[in-house]
């Protein structure tokens, strides 16, 4: 229906844009009448990620002429804001910005790394930073939720955590059970977009081939490659970002530091 | 035991500061071998705060305590812990069996503690038979001796007693009291009790220490210091 009334692309993807943020604020204001009040976070939430991903996108459109060794430093930039919206889900955990962006550098950049050595990810800027990016929007979305499980487990299980440490137990061992449930969890979006993939979706970049003329069984199959390989940087980065962080939440004399009010 | 031995735990000024909030201050007390100590004093007074000091739960902003004579900074936090066994209000048992549980202490430094040994320890606290219970079938107070019998498995020099019995209701209470009875006095356990039951304080203890705003504010023989 839009384009009867614009053929110019810049207009037509902002009116697109209105109308589907418009039906996100209409779940907001579903949640208010619930008494769940999510306006302000959802607004800017929104407003943000739209600059942010046209900035991003008129950078790339100058970038993605340039030489290779740009890509290294857009996946680094993304790295660090990806720790730096990660930490943000687990306020009150020592160190939460440097172990997540240490996490997901490892997690998202170990298997980036791989994957273009391999010949999985094309070394050319149009390739390589568009599947980095969704590998690192991966590993942080996963990184938040092991941190954010973490944090809400162990401040919910204080007195059980300092019985094991009063009877002697390893720092480590004591939050053991917390530590495992916590990455256990932060895998479940992962594997469920495995196990659905083509019956429940078909994710944007299958989509996004097809459109642009890639042969349909070559598009299934990269993007099962794809959604591989955000598996296991996402589970690199959940599993070393709750190992280090379960060092950070005790002191050196194996004190519990992550209390509630602290 | 008389108060002429080397104290067990001595401490040294000691205190804790968060965020400008005095939770304890200037706390300089001993325990002697065999003698039960109580702390009392209102909510909020810093009894519970001065006992997680001496368990090292927390750490001391100043002062330092000694147990026999040797600063507890040079004692591995976990040795420690295993030598200053705490009980605390709550009894937070591990959801496996009463057996399992006692278990848990020792195993942590590589030990297997045997079933005969469980048993004992079970015997101490009036739960013989216990064994192979699930700590989800306990009673409070039942709960409570399990974790008295729990902290007692790892063989401690001293036991703190964190309001054992305030969640509990009075029959409760007396069953647990009684436990301790047993365990303190027929076996000459060192102990140091942190109640805001005076009575309780009375039959256990006959030393104490009253804390008020996180200081220690008279101290002595219990009839003088609760009477006073």
């Amino acid at each position: 229906m839009l384009k009867f009334f614009t053929s110019n692309q810049l207009y037509l993807g902002l009116a697109q844009a209105l109308i589907a943020a418009s039906s996100a604020m209409l779940v907001v204001l579903l949640a208010r009448k619930r008494g769940i009040h999510l306006e302000r976070e959802t607004f800017i939430a929104m407003v943000r990620g739209l600059v942010q991903i046209v900035a991003v996108g008129s950078i790339l459109l100058l970038l993605l002429r340039g030489p290779r060794w740009t890509s290294g430093f857009l996946l680094t930039a993304m790295i660090v804001a990806a720790g730096a919206t990660s930490a943000g889900r687990a306020k009150g955990v020592p160190g939460a910005f440097r172990v997540s962006a240490w996490s997901i550098a490892f997690g998202a950049g170990s298997v980036i790394a791989l994957m273009t050595w391999f010949g999985v990810i094309d070394t050319a800027i149009t390739s390589l930073v568009p599947v980095g990016s969704m590998l690192i929007a991966n590993a942080m979305n996963t990184n938040s939720l092991a941190l954010n499980r973490l944090r809400a487990d162990v401040l919910a299980h204080v007195g059980e955590i300092e019985t094991a440490l009063a009877l002697g137990a390893e720092a480590k061992n004591s939050v053991s059970p917390y530590v495992q449930a916590s990455f256990e969890a932060s895998l479940i979006p992962a594997i469920d977009s495995i196990r659905s993939l083509g019956i429940v979706w078909i994710p944007g970049l299958m989509a996004g081939m097809l459109l642009s003329g890639a042969r349909p069984v070559y598009a299934a199959i990269y993007q099962f490659v794809v959604l591989a390989m955000i598996f296991a940087a996402s589970g690199l980065t959940s599993l070393v970002s709750t190992l280090l962080i379960r060092d950070r939440i005790f002191t050196p004399a194996q004190q519990l530091s992550l209390q509630p009010g602290r | 035991m008389t108060a002429t031995s080397d104290p067990i735990v001595r401490t040294e000024h000691l205190g804790r500061v968060v965020k400008d909030k005095v939770l304890v201050e200037d706390a300089t007390f001993e325990v002697h071998t065999g003698e039960v100590l109580a702390i009392v004093g209102p909510s909020g007074s810093g009894k519970s705060s001065l006992l997680r000091l001496l368990n090292r739960l927390d750490e001391p902003t100043s002062g330092t305590v000694y147990i026999e004579g040797i600063d507890y900074r040079q004692i591995q936090p976990r040795e420690l812990r295993r030598k200053l066994g705490m009980v605390t209000q709550r009894p937070y048992l591990f959801p496996r069996t009463v057996e399992e549980n006692l278990q848990f202490g020792p195993m942590q430094r590589g030990e297997t503690l045997s079933h005969e040994s469980v048993e004992q320890l079970l015997a101490r606290v009036g739960l013989k038979a216990y064994a192979s219970r699930n700590v989800a079938n306990l009673s409070g107070g039942e709960a409570q001796r399990v974790s008295v019998a729990r902290t007692l498995a790892n063989s401690p020099l001293v036991l703190l007693l964190d309001e054992p019995t305030s969640a509990l209701d009075e029959a409760s209470k007396l069953e647990v009291e009684s436990s301790i009875q047993n365990v303190v006095h027929d076996q000459g356990l060192t102990c140091i009790l942190v109640t805001h039951d005076t009575a309780q304080a009375a039959r256990l203890a006959k030393r104490a220490l009253v804390m008020e705003s996180g200081r220690i504010v008279r101290s002595g023989s219990i009839s003088e210091v609760l009477h006073a």
